[in-house]
C-alpha cells in the first residue's frame, strides 16, 4: 500500500472526528481519519497490530499503532498520547483538518493462527490502543474463536481509553475486567496494578493466547505472571515501541538485537523476545 | 574486460576527457584531501593514503531533501536523484567502494530506497588500489584488500610513472570509451606489476581481526562489564560513526523557511543519547555503555545476522580519529575473552 516507488511519501488523510480519551498533561486524543485520495482509500488494507507513521507536514511524523480493526470499515483510528513535539502538534488538529499517514508498516498479530483459541488481552494505559484492533477483530469474527477476556487497567478511571466501549463489552457478554492503580470513590471494579489483576482473574493457559501491551515495567511483570499461570512463551504476545524515523528498517534506531521493531515488529511472541536481552530495556 | 594505461603526467587530461560525466575525485582542500566535484582537473590529486571523510556522501549525502512542500499545503514534490545522470567517481579506495556493496543490502530490503539506489545507478566507480596502507588498515580481515575489486567498475594502479587501469564492468568499459583516445592499451607487464604491488601492500598491513565466532558471541555480552573499559572513556562525539563508510543511520527532520519547507534526512549516530530517546523520556540505551555495545554489536553481529555481511570494511577511520583512542579491534579482541555468564550476572 505504500507508494510503489518512494516509501518516504505519506498520504493525506482528513480527520472525520477527533476527541479526547483522557485528561491531563499526557492526554490521549483519538482521531478517526479517511484518506483524501480515493484510490488510496479503496485499496488500503491493514492487519490488526500494524502501524503507520502519522504526522503533520512541517512538524514531522511518528509511529503509532492503527487502533481500529480492519473490520471497522471506512476509516482508520489512531489514539495518540501527547508526549513530545509531534504529538503536541497532532493534538492541535480537529475534525476537518488533515494529517499525513504513511503505512501500513510492520508485522501484525497472527490472528488466523489463533483461530479456535481463547484470547486474553491485558492492557495498561495507552497500551490498550494496539489491543483494540485485536479485540474488535475477534468480536467481529466471534465464531472462529473461543472466549475473549479483556483485562484493562490505568492509573485512575479517567485514564482509561475507550471508556465508551466497556458497556458494549459487558452487554454483549465479553468478559471484561477493569482496574485502577489506586482506590477511588464509586469504583466498582478491581483496585491494584494490572499484573495483580491478572493473578486475581487467573485465566487458564489451556488452548489460550495472551496478548499484552502497556508500559515496559507492566509488560515485564505481566509476562512473569503469565508464566506463573502456566502460559508457555509461544502463547504470549506483545507489541513493542521504540523511537522511529523511517519506519522501514533503514534509519537504524529501533533495533532490539538484530530485529527492527518497525519492520520485524511491533508484534513479537515472548518466545522470540526471551532470546534478546535488550528487548525489555 | 580491458586493460589500459596512461602516463601519470596526463592525469588532468584523462580527468578532463570525462566531460560526459560529472566527475568526483580527491582534491586538496586546505590541509586535507577530500572527494569533491571536479571543476578544475588540475586540482585532482593522487597523493593521499585515504581521505579522512569517506565518500559515502556520494550515495548518502550528509543531508538530503526527500521532498518539498508548502506549509499549509498537501502537495509533495519528491526530489529523487536521476538514475540516468552520469557521474564518475575517480580514485575511490577499495574499502570505501566495498562499503557500498554492504549498505546497499539494507537500502533494498523490503522497501527499495530510490534516493540511494538512483545515485548508485548513476555512478561509475573508478577505484584506486592502495600501495601504502595506513597504520590501522585491516581490510583483508573483512574480505577486502588493497586491490579489492568489490563494488568497483574499474580499478587504477599507480605504477610510478604510469597509471594502469583495469575495467571490471560494462559501466567501467563505457567510461573508457567516453574518454576517446586518451588511454593506451596495457598488457601483461602492467598487470603483473599491479599484482606485485597489491601483494606488497598486503604485506604492509599490520592489523587484523579473526571474525570467527564474533557474531554469535556479541549478543551474549549485552550488559557485560567489559564494555565499560571503553564506554567510560567515550565522549559520545559520534566521530566513529560519521566517518564510517558503512554507518548508514539517519534522522528525518522537517525544515522550513517562510512557507517553503522540506522533509530531509541527515546523518545521525547511535552514539548520541537522543538517537533512541522516546518522547516519554524513556531511553532503551540510556548510557554510553549500551550505546557502545549496540554500535559494535550492530556492525559485527546484527548486520551479519540480517545480511550475511559484516558492516565494517577495515578502513581504520574509527580508530584513527577517535579523540580518546578507543580501538575497535581492541574491543573485539576483548569481547572474545569476555564470559557470557558474567553478562547475565551483571
Amino acid at each position: 500500500m505504500m507508494d510503489d516507488t518512494n516509501p518516504y511519501l505519506p498520504y493525506t488523510a482528513k480527520i472525520l472526528e477527533a476527541w479526547f480519551e483522557t485528561p491531563g498533561d499526557r492526554c490521549i486524543k483519538t482521531f478517526k481519519v479517511s484518506f483524501e485520495d480515493e484510490k488510496v482509500r479503496d485499496t488500503w488494507s491493514h492487519r490488526p497490530g500494524q502501524c503507520a507513521m502519522v504526522g503533520r507536514l512541517g512538524t514531522g511524523e511518528s509511529m503509532f499503532c492503527i487502533s481500529s480493526s480492519p473490520t471497522e470499515e471506512g476509516y482508520l483510528r489512531f489514539s495518540i498520547m501527547r508526549a513530545g513535539k509531534n504529538t503536541a502538534a497532532l493534538h492541535e488538529l480537529e475534525a476537518g483538518d488533515t494529517m499525513t499517514v504513511r503505512g501500513p508498516l510492520g508485522n501484525s498479530f497472527p490472528v488466523e493462527e489463533w483461530e479456535g483459541k481463547n484470547i486474553i488481552t491485558i492492557g495498561g494505559g495507552i497500551g490498550q490502543a494496539p489491543l483494540r484492533p485485536v479485540i474488535n477483530y475477534i468480536r467481529a469474527n466471534k465464531d472462529s474463536y473461543g472466549d475473549l477476556t479483556v483485562l484493562y487497567g490505568a492509573r485512575t478511571s479517567e485514564d482509561h481509553c475507550f471508556k465508551g466501549e466497556f458497556e458494549e463489552f459487558f452487554s454483549e457478554g465479553t468478559t471484561c475486567h477493569l482496574s485502577v492503580d489506586v482506590e477511588e470513590e464509586k469504583w466498582p471494579h478491581f483496585v491494584g496494578f494490572v499484573p495483580t489483576l491478572l493473578m486475581e482473574v487467573s485465566p487458564s493457559p489451556d488452548n489460550a493466547i495472551a496478548v499484552t501491551c502497556g508500559p515496559p515495567v507492566m509488560i515485564n511483570f505481566v509476562v512473569q505472571n503469565l508464566e506463573k499461570l502456566g502460559f508457555a512463551p509461544e502463547q504470549i504476545y506483545t507489541t513493542l515501541e521504540e523511537r522511529m524515523k523511517c519506519g522501514i528498517g533503514k534509519c537504524g534506531r529501533c533495533n532490539i538485537g538484530n530485529l527492527y521493531v518497525c519492520k520485524d515488529g511491533p508484534v513479537f511472541s515472548y518466545a522470540t523476545l526471551k532470546k534478546i536481552p535488550e528487548a525489555f530495556a | 574486460m580491458g586493460d589500459y594505461k596512461f602516463a601519470k603526467t596526463k592525469l588532468a587530461e584523462v580527468i578532463g576527457a570525462m566531460s560526459d560525466y560529472q566527475v568526483v575525485a580527491p582534491v586538496e582542500s586546505g590541509e586535507v584531501v577530500r572527494f569533491a566535484v571536479v571543476d578544475d582537473p588540475a586540482k585532482v590529486t593522487l597523493e593521499f593514503s585515504n581521505t579522512n571523510v569517506p565518500p559515502k556522501e556520494l550515495m548518502f549525502p550528509e543531508t538530503e531533501t526527500l521532498f518539498r512542500f508548502r506549509l499549509g499545503g498537501t502537495d509533495l514534490e519528491p526530489e529523487v536523484p536521476d538514475a540516468a545522470a552520469r557521474r564518475a567517481v575517480f580514485g575511490i579506495r577499495p574499502c570505501d567502494a566495498m562499503a557500498y556493496t554492504i549498505v546497499e543490502k539494507l537500502y533494498n530490503w523490503d522497501f527499495p530506497d530510490p534516493y540511494f539506489n538512483n545515485r548508485r545507478e548513476a555512478t561509475t566507480l573508478v577505484g584506486y588500489a592502495c600501495a601504502e596502507p595506513c597504520a590501522n588498515c585491516f581490510c583483508p580481515s573483512l574480505g577486502g584488500g588493497p586491490g579489492s575489486e568489490k563494488g568497483l567498475d574499474s580499478i587504477a594502479f599507480d605504477l610510478g610513472d604510469t597509471m594502469y587501469l583495469k575495467t571490471l564492468t560494462d559501466k567501467g568499459e563505457e567510461l573508457v570509451k567516453a574518454l576517446g583516445g586518451v588511454l593506451e592499451s596495457a598488457g601483461e607487464a602492467e598487470a603483473r606489476a599491479a599484482a606485485k604491488q597489491v601483494e606488497e601492500a598486503e604485506g604492509k598491513i599490520r592489523r587484523s581481526i579473526d571474525t570467527e565466532g564474533i557474531a554469535e558471541h556479541l549478543p551474549e555480552l549485552y550488559g557485560h562489564p567489559f564494555w565499560e573499559q571503553f564506554s567510560d572513556r567515550c565522549l559520545s562525539c559520534g566521530i566513529c560513526t560519521f566517518l564510517c563508510p558503512t554507518c548508514h543511520c539517519f534522522d528525518i527532520q522537517d525544515e522550513s523557511e517562510g512557507l517553503d519547507a522540506r522533509r530531509a534526512r541527515m546523518w545521525d549516530t547511535c552514539m548520541f543519547s537522543e538517537y533512541s530517546l522516546h518522547a516519554s523520556g524513556h531511553n532503551p540505551r540510556p548510557t554510553r555503555k549500551e550505546r557502545t555495545c549496540n554500535r559494535v554489536s550492530h556492525k559485527y553481529s546484527f548486520f551479519p545476522t540480517n545480511f550475511d555481511a559484516i558492516a565494517c570494511v577495515g578502513c581504520g577511520r574509527c580508530i584513527n580519529y577517535c579523540p580518546v583512542n578507543i580501538d575497535l579491534l581492541d574491543i573485539l579482541e576483548k569481547s572474545k575473552q569476555a564470559d557470557a555468564k558474567e553478562a547475565q550476572d551483571a
